[in-house]
């Protein structure tokens, strides 16, 4: 078992057609996923990397059965292209396009939520099952198969700890991107609900960044909900006020979203946190060995 | 993307949102014609600077605050030669300060109340959200933190806006005369739609004005845009105001990088914003002070590489340079091949630390070690940082 996508998960593409969806999309298929098709309006009836395109979502739907979709629509689009996802109701859309107006996913936001969809992104990597499934632009050969959960806000950082967890002999059982933007589908908390509930997630590890209060929320939500052993890294620690730091959520303002109280809500809940991102993988290990010792402490 | 109060104000008046007259003015001349002009027996005379603060601001070297009220067009032209040229310090500028350029003369109003408001997008709402509090002309911040009961909180859908009753409940908990309710409901009204219209990213009135015959005026105006939204925006991108800005910034904006200046000594050089926030804090957790975030993002080809390290070396506080790359679709043979060429082309003048990690990292290391160039390899986030700490004061790792 896993989160989000298996080896049976359908998958689309949104803009198949171009350069950076084709790109990822032979990628996708190189990994082994089960890409089905693809969607770019007005090229119905081409077909790219051998898989049929189609005009609509609705009709890539009706035609292939696929569960899920990746998302490369520029950003001017790319709201839309979320909208007609949801509108098809295909359970998990991935929006993996950087630098949609943020007014425009305040539109999509109430629409998702009153939908049956998952929306991962936007601005993320992707959603990866090692060995099974790889959805977005994550570098396959990292991951092995495992048990331990991994979502982050970023995407680099999540190589980096992924293969920090190889090297330590860790293998994933998933791994999310949740995207780097202030207004996102999915939360930290949505997703452990999710690693909580899958018996082949044994552990979670988590990489929060700056700005927001998402990760204070997760903190909150591990306290009460979360069973299996939790580490976590914050990025950004060393950054300035005031200033956004690439993604355009990672921000610091009206004091509101320092590293500093994320690590102390982190640290309240009994969260083994990563001292440098070279400790990340580490923490995930002590986590699991702490959580070890006090059960059989209580035997 | 931030741009004046003046520019803010013209915008606003636009979307039929209420602010007073007001001329902006480059010259003490300027400033005295302006006064004229605007024929009210008083003015506010204030410095246009991106940043906050400017009531309680004070010009370098002077008593000259960034915003004072003149009562006659030689006093008008005697505080804009207080300010214009000048360096402003206020508690947002930092102490370096930022240089007054231009100053709006604006005219006076009767002020019965001042009142704050702000529309931002909040992530947990998931949808843009009014701020508004009766603690006007002061720091939000401030009061958020100690009288959380004095901030009244109306999410809205970007479409619909915000609604009549909406507006209602603010009127009532901000204590507004029943008579001022109607005026108070087209201000917010027209408000919420500027900020949906114009892609803002922030919108504050501070103070936010009831006047003594029951009028609501912005009497202060901060805006700030969404960068992503710009595209379709082509008036307000011409707003942009580059002598307010970083240079380095600016710069690196123009080549497709995220750069942000700091204080320290360490030049960074990553792809992904995430891991540039992590290097700096991996710099930082072995001693040293990182002197920039720098993101070369997915796809960093050589050009990028060499404007991206002519950037970092332009802060003459750099004494070493980290590059960390986690190659995944880009791959590390690429990076090594760019970093050589851009060494070459730029000449480097402090210690280069390379770590590389992932897609074709072997090849990529090799090509590093046979390029003839300086560079110091490392294994691993530790060894890379340990490495450059001690490169940045002149030791050997």
């Amino acid at each position: 078992m896993s989160i989000l996508v298996n080896r049976d998960t359908r998958v689309i593409c949104q803009g198949i057609t171009g350069k950076v969806g084709e790109f990822h999309t032979r990628g996708c298929l190189d990994y082994g996923t089960r890409m089905v098709g693809g969607v770019t309006p007005g090229k119905g009836g081409e077909t790219v990397a051998d898989l049929p395109v189609f005009d609509t979502v609705a009709e890539a739907v009706a035609a292939t059965g696929a569960n899920a979709t990746m998302i490369f629509v520029p950003p001017a689009f790319a709201a839309d292209a979320i909208l007609e996802a949801v509108g098809a109701e295909i359970p998990l859309v991935i929006a993996i396009t950087e630098g949609i107006p943020v007014i425009d996913m305040a539109r999509v936001m109430p629409v998702v939520r009153a939908s049956k969809s998952r929306l991962i992104g936007p601005n993320c990597p992707g959603v990866i099952t090692p060995g099974q499934c790889k959805i977005g632009i994550m570098p396959g050969y990292i991951h092995t198969p495992g048990h331990v959960g991994v979502m982050s806000r970023s995407g680099t950082l999540t190589y980096e700890a992924v293969w920090q967890l190889t090297q330590l002999g860790h293998g994933q059982s998933t791994c999310v991107g949740l995207g780097g933007d202030p207004l996102v589908g999915s939360s930290f908390i949505d997703i452990l609900a999710l690693f909580e509930a899958d018996p082949d997630t044994h552990s979670i590890l988590m990489m929060g960044e700056i700005g927001g209060s998402a990760e204070e929320e997760a903190a909150e939500f591990v306290k009460h909900h979360v069973t299996k052993p939790v580490a976590a890294f914050i990025a950004g620690q060393t950054a300035p006020p005031g200033k956004r730091m690439g993604h355009a959520g990672a921000i610091i303002s009206g004091g509101k979203g320092t590293a500093e109280a994320k690590l102390a809500a982190l640290e309240s809940a009994g969260i083994e946190v990563a001292a440098s991102p070279a400790d990340m993988g580490a923490a995930m290990v002590r986590a699991i060995e702490h959580k070890h010792k006090n059960k059989n402490k209580k035997k | 993307m931030k741009i004046h109060e003046y520019q803010a104000k013209e915008l606003l008046r636009a979307a039929g949102v209420p602010v007073l007259a007001g001329k902006v003015a480059r010259t003490p001349d300027e400033a005295a014609a302006a006064f004229t002009a605007l024929g009210t027996p008083i003015c506010a005379v204030k410095a246009q600077i991106h940043a906050g603060g400017r009531g309680k601001g004070m010009v370098k070297g002077s008593t000259q605050r960034g915003v004072e009220l003149a009562k006659s067009a030689d006093d008008a032209a005697r505080i804009a030669t207080g300010l214009l040229d000048q360096t402003l310090v206020t508690i947002q500028t930092g102490a370096e300060g930022q240089v007054v350029h231009q100053v709006f003369v604006e005219s006076g109003c009767a002020i019965e109340r001042e009142l704050y408001c702000a529309i931002l997008v909040d992530r947990h709402a998931g949808s843009p959200v009014l701020i508004a509090s009766t603690a006007g002309g002061m720091d939000i911040e401030e009061v958020a933190h100690k009288t959380p009961e004095l901030i009244i909180t109306e999410p809205f859908d970007p479409d619909r806006g915000l609604s009549a009753w909406q507006t209602r409940v603010l009127s009532a908990r901000l204590g507004l005369p029943a008579a001022s309710w109607r005026a108070a409901e087209q201000f917010f009204k027209a408000l919420t739609k500027a900020f949906v219209n114009l892609d803002a990213s922030l919108l504050e009135i501070n103070p936010l004005v009831l006047t003594k015959d029951g009028t609501m005026v912005a009497l202060d105006a901060k805006m700030t845009f969404d960068d992503n939204a710009l595209f379709r925006h082509k008036d307000i991108a011409a707003l942009r105001d580059e002598s307010e800005e970083d240079p380095a910034e600016t710069r690196a904006a123009a080549a497709g990088l995220s750069y942000v200046k700091l204080n320290g000594t360490i030049g960074c050089l990553v792809n992904g914003a995430g891991l540039a926030m992590s290097t700096m804090d991996l710099v930082k957790y072995h001693g040293g002070e990182p002197a920039n975030f720098l993101d070369v993002g997915g796809g960093a080809d050589v050009k990028q590489v060499t404007e991206a390290f002519r950037i970092i070396l332009s802060d003459k506080n750099v004494k070493a340079i980290l590059v960390n790359i986690f190659g995944g679709i880009m791959r590390c043979t690429t990076i090594a091949t760019a970093l050589i060429e851009a060494s070459k082309t730029v000449g480097f003048t402090v210690p280069l630390v390379v770590r590389l990690e992932g897609t074709e990292v072997e090849e990529g290391k090799k090509i590093l070690a046979n390029s003839g160039t300086t560079i110091i390899t490392a294994d691993g986030l530790t060894d890379a940082a340990k490495k450059v700490v001690a490169a940045s004061k002149g030791l050997k790792a």
